[in-house]
């Protein structure tokens, strides 16, 4: 349905949901390259106006990628609880806003009644403090080995690519991330090649080390679930099931997965039950503009798309969730101040849908974005509650060719913002004398206990 | 193992390992060291290739013909941006037209530094394997993606495109090169249809030489069975080729 508005004479014209969507969206390039950004400033907040004032009940009337067409449309309008909706039933996405941001309201449990595009739309009205503030108080706890999402914490997965998945060069970028108390989410590499003999040989690497210092933490190759699925029969030992998603069934099928793939990934890593606090045990990696590029985005803007794929993931109940931000590259995310944005957006929709949503915050060298950038991200997110951020030695992947966090950034954001690691991970920190009383991760001396302990398995 | 555990951490990588700290953060040493990477590789990303010297020197050096061309983005902001403009021709575009089984194209991608480095001689290695191909003249692209070589295919006739382009640079390496081979090139072609040799830098990547016989056997193997792409890699002959990691 076509809907209109008039604003200091002019008048603009929308013709269905999407495009009101797309044109809500504050600017960046994924839109304007997929043809469905606003054509002016004034167009974008002449959307933002009709929007503010659509219900929010419009969203499960109105699809934007048809029901008939797309099991991601058809996950989202079946799994609705009317009953967790209720509350907010009667509200406009203007009001639903206002709702979240006063301090009496109790985010908590409305996430089911909540759809993908409702949120979504509601980001869209929002500045960058209703983001940070109102993730802060829409705490997401999830456990298996660690507990991560707890308020007052900032857990990190130690990312040790290496280019060639040489053990050696794995063992000394894991050894240097414990080293600086990063590891409590997941050990978690991203294999430079993509086979199951590779994958199960990581997956050891990782484990021997895991068992021999009790580390509280997961292991996790990120190969494609098919991989995954079959090491998992052959008994490798399999903690999160990994696999990159997004929000519309071609873009899925683009990364050769279904919604019953996924279920039974989910079913064999549960069966498997290694988790010792906690039973989660799925993975998920996301961000916007993976729907485009796969020619799969119906028309409707990245960021919408992108809230629809965590309908995907909450519905196999994650350890845990991350939108990739900067790493789709500038014809999506444009500059420092996009990416900035759109990783708050991220977290703040995947919070208020029920996921453990940590943000891998980095960017390409084709970008407009350096590491100014991603402090000023890290801090937000940090202010807004994020549960958990990405960390490479350096902030360099020598494997995948971009910008991420290193572990000094890390040390940073906890310092500086009063956030400790996983609970269990601290203790571990602690009992190896990692960290101080105060939770400072030590500086270590060449003649340091814990540095001779960790590095004397580097063989 | 050495007597600093730390300096066994970094033996055993290339990864930015036991860096030190100065409270939370970096050292300045290593600060800087950082920023002077990424200042290079965003550099190499800016820096505009000159086609008109690139031209003449692949003219006067290898002897052979050379058309240059522009994709449709007007700018280098405008080519990130935009990737669709950089796989469509400017409008003006006029190349010649012939009858010819290749084209190989020189565009600058994302790393005009590479082009300026690698072209000419990775050129002279291919050219050298050519017997047999009616090679029509090499077309220097700039603001260009890889499908840009299927445009230019189809404008000056040629069945089958090379591209040899500039590469996304990394933070420790700049000047890589790649090169992609179309059968049966034309507007549509996706990447499952391209074969892929990434990485050509010598001395820290692959060198000219290596990479010109593996291309040569692919595209022999390519016109063989007409076709390329990931059906062409499940080719057993190709086997050893595709071998290593990624």
């Amino acid at each position: 349905m076509t809907r209109r508005i008039t604003l200091s004479g002019h008048t603009y014209e929308f013709a269905d949901l999407k495009a009101l969507l797309a044109a809500a969206t504050p600017e960046r390039s994924g839109d304007a390259l997929a043809g469905v950004a606003a054509a002016s400033e004034q167009e974008r907040v002449a959307a933002q106006w009709l929007l503010a004032d659509l219900p929010l009940a419009t969203f499960l009337a109105e699809h934007v990628v048809p029901y008939e067409d797309d099991e991601v449309t058809r996950l989202i309008v079946d799994t609705h609880d009317a009953a967790a909706f209720a509350p907010v039933a009667a509200m406009t996405v203007g009001e639903f806003r206002e709702y979240l941001l006063r301090p009496e309201t109790d985010t908590r449990g409305l996430e089911a009644g909540l759809t993908p595009e409702m949120v979504a739309a509601t980001s869209k009205l929002c500045r960058v403090q209703d983001l940070v503030s109102v993730a802060r108080r829409t705490p997401v706890v999830t456990a298996f080995r660690s507990t991560i999402g707890l308020p007052g914490t900032l857990a990190t997965r130690l990312q040790p690519n290496d280019p060639t998945d040489d053990p050696l060069g794995v063992s000394a970028a894991i050894v240097d991330g414990l080293l600086h108390g990063c590891g409590d989410t997941v050990i978690g590499i991203n294999p430079a090649t993509d086979s199951p003999r590779r994958t199960t040989d990581l997956l050891h690497l990782i484990d021997d080390v895991r068992e021999r210092y009790a580390i509280p933490t997961q292991s996790c190759v990120l190969a494609h679930v098919t991989t995954t699925l079959q090491i998992l029969e052959r008994g490798a030992p399999v903690d999160l099931v990994f696999q990159s998603i997004a929000g519309t069934e071609a873009a899925n099928d683009g990364f050769g997965v279904t919604l019953d793939l996924l279920r039974e990934a989910h079913e064999g890593a549960l069966a498997l039950g290694r988790g010792t606090v906690g039973t989660q045990c799925m993975y998920f990696e996301t961000g916007q503009g993976s729907a485009l590029s796969a020619d799969a985005h119906h028309g409707v803007d990245q960021q919408t798309l992108e809230a629809r794929a965590y309908a995907v993931a909450r519905a196999f109940d994650p350890l845990l969730v991350n939108t990739v931000v900067g790493f789709i590259g500038p014809e999506y995310l444009f500059d420092g101040k996009q990416i900035i944005r759109a990783g708050l957006e991220d977290h703040f929709c995947g919070k208020l849908l029920g996921l453990p949503m940590g943000v891998d915050v980095c960017y390409t060298n084709h970008a407009e974005a350096d590491a100014d950038d991603t402090d000023v991200l890290l801090t937000l997110l940090g202010a807004a509650g994020c549960p958990f951020v990405i960390c490479v030695p350096g902030g360099d992947d020598v494997m995948l060719h971009y910008q991420s966090l290193s572990f000094h950034d890390a040390l940073y954001a906890r310092q500086t913002l009063g956030l400790r690691p996983a609970p269990e991970f601290a203790e571990w920190l602690a009992r190896m004398d990692l960290m101080t009383d105060d939770g400072r991760v030590r500086e270590l001396t060449a003649d340091a206990s814990s540095l001779r302990v960790l590095t004397a398995g580097l063989r | 193992m050495s007597a600093d555990p730390l300096d066994a951490l970094r033996q055993a990588t290339r990864a930015r390992v036991a860096l030190g700290r100065a409270g939370d953060a970096m050292p300045t040493g290593h600060l800087l060291t950082l920023r002077q990477a990424h200042a290079a590789a965003r550099d190499a990303v800016h820096d505009p290739l000159d086609d008109e010297a690139l031209a003449h020197e692949i003219e006067a050096e290898l002897r052979v013909g050379v058309c240059r061309v522009r994709s449709s983005a007007p700018d280098r902001s405008r080519y990130l941006q935009r990737p669709d403009q950089g796989r469509r021709l400017a409008e003006d575009t006029e190349l010649p037209r012939g009858e010819h089984d290749l084209v190989i194209v020189v565009g600058d991608g994302l790393s005009p530094l590479a082009i300026r480095r690698h072209a000419v001689p990775m050129l002279r290695e291919v050219l050298a394997r050519l017997d047999g191909w009616r090679v029509a003249p090499v077309v220097v692209a700039t603001q260009a993606r890889v499908a840009l070589g299927d445009e230019i295919a189809t404008a000056v006739g040629a069945r089958s495109v090379l591209v040899l382009i500039g590469e996304r640079p990394g933070m420790s390496s700049t000047d890589s090169l790649g090169a992609y081979f179309t059968y049966d090139a034309r507007r549509g072609r996706r990447d499952s249809e391209r074969n892929c040799l990434s990485n050509v830098r010598p001395p820290h990547g692959v060198d000219y030489a290596p990479a010109a016989d593996t291309l040569a056997m692919l595209m022999a193997e390519a016109r063989r069975l007409k076709l390329s792409g990931t059906a062409l890699k499940a080719d057993p002959a190709l086997a050893a080729a595709e071998e290593g990691p990624s």
